[in-house]
């Protein structure tokens, strides 16, 4: 069994596998990229480099979009 | 009549409404009710996207950004620190630089926490951003605000959502006078003839979100609104007359019978 780190993703804890890369996350979760901002402990991503970020234990994950406001 | 444009950091807008995209009962409504309003510009809010139910609609599914302007929004944020966190990820997502700010100082009346605003305006010009500001209706920070760079200044007419109207003309008259800037009534208005009024004062536009959204009808009340500011701004730019306390008859005085 691969070895499984921890990660908060939008405030929910995860379990993922060790060598996971943000590129990963992105997929697994179906995320449209283009229409998303991503920060990875309070520092913002660049959404093109994602594939070589690869994910530590504690990680935290924000990704946001645009919705209804005022 | 000449083309009369609402421009805001060197663009070009044909109307003078911004509306707000919350507070819909659905993406259709809310998409609906901006077509019927004319809007070019909508305010939107950042937030988490929606890990667990991936079929949650979009609001880029609805609203066309390439075709209405997105002026993401830092509602919600009482500091400083989470708005400016809040702009620069909105940037992120597709390249935003025109934004709107707002920093909240208090949960029940939802006024603007001015100091932290100026602040914000000061560090987000310099970034590059193109801030359009939410604040009060005070002269005196209206010019520093100008100051330090805002692109707009958005003075609120009333409380945020309370449809009370505009509350204190006088200060929004003095900062008309003051400002060549853009002058966006934001929050309070609660009808379309409040609007009406906003743009009668000289304003460059208003914002409205729940006097919209809330209407009983909301996409009447969208062409209500598009047509109160198109009344206001044209009563405004036809020059009202003097007002008199007595009476002036408006049929001629000879030849009656």
């Amino acid at each position: 069994m691969k070895k499984k780190i921890k990660i908060k993703l939008n405030g929910k804890l995860k379990a993922i596998n060790n060598n996971s890369t943000l590129f990963n996350i992105v997929q697994k979760n179906k995320i449209p990229l283009a229409k998303v901002a991503i920060e990875l402990n309070q520092e913002i991503v660049d959404k093109k480099k994602i594939k070589n970020i690869n994910l530590k234990n504690n990680d935290k994950i924000e990704i946001v979009h645009f919705i209804g406001g005022g | 009549m000449k083309k009369d444009k609402l421009i805001i950091s060197k663009k070009n807008f044909n109307s003078r409404l911004i509306v707000g995209t919350g507070k819909y009962k659905s993406m259709q409504e809310c998409a609906k009710a901006i077509k019927l309003s004319g809007a070019e510009i909508v305010t939107v809010a950042v937030r988490r996207v929606n890990i667990t139910d991936k079929k949650k609609p979009l609001l880029m599914d609805y609203i066309d950004p390439k075709k209405i302007t997105y002026l993401p929004n830092t509602a919600g944020c009482f500091n400083s620190k989470e708005a400016l966190r809040t702009l620069r990820l909105a940037r992120e997502i597709g390249g935003w630089k025109l934004v709107k700010l707002e920093v909240l100082g208090d949960k029940k009346n939802l006024f603007p926490e001015m100091i932290e605003t100026l602040k914000s305006t000061e560090i987000l010009t310099k970034e590059g951003f193109k801030v359009m500001v939410y604040c009060n209706d005070d002269p005196l920070m209206a010019k520093r605000l100008e100051n330090s760079g805002a692109c707009a200044i958005m003075p609120l007419a009333a409380p945020i959502g309370s449809g009370l109207g505009i509350i204190n003309d006088i200060n929004i008259k003095i900062i008309r006078k003051q400002t060549k800037l853009p002058l966006i009534i934001d929050a309070g208005l609660g009808q379309a003839s409040d609007a009406t009024i906003a743009m009668e004062l000289g304003c460059d536009g208003v914002l409205v979100n729940t006097a919209i959204a809330k209407a009983k009808k909301p996409f009447q009340m969208a062409l209500a609104f598009k047509n109160a500011v198109i009344a206001g701004r044209q009563s405004y730019l036809s020059g009202r007359i003097k007002k008199t306390l007595y009476g002036n008859p408006s049929s001629p005085k000879s030849g009656i019978i």
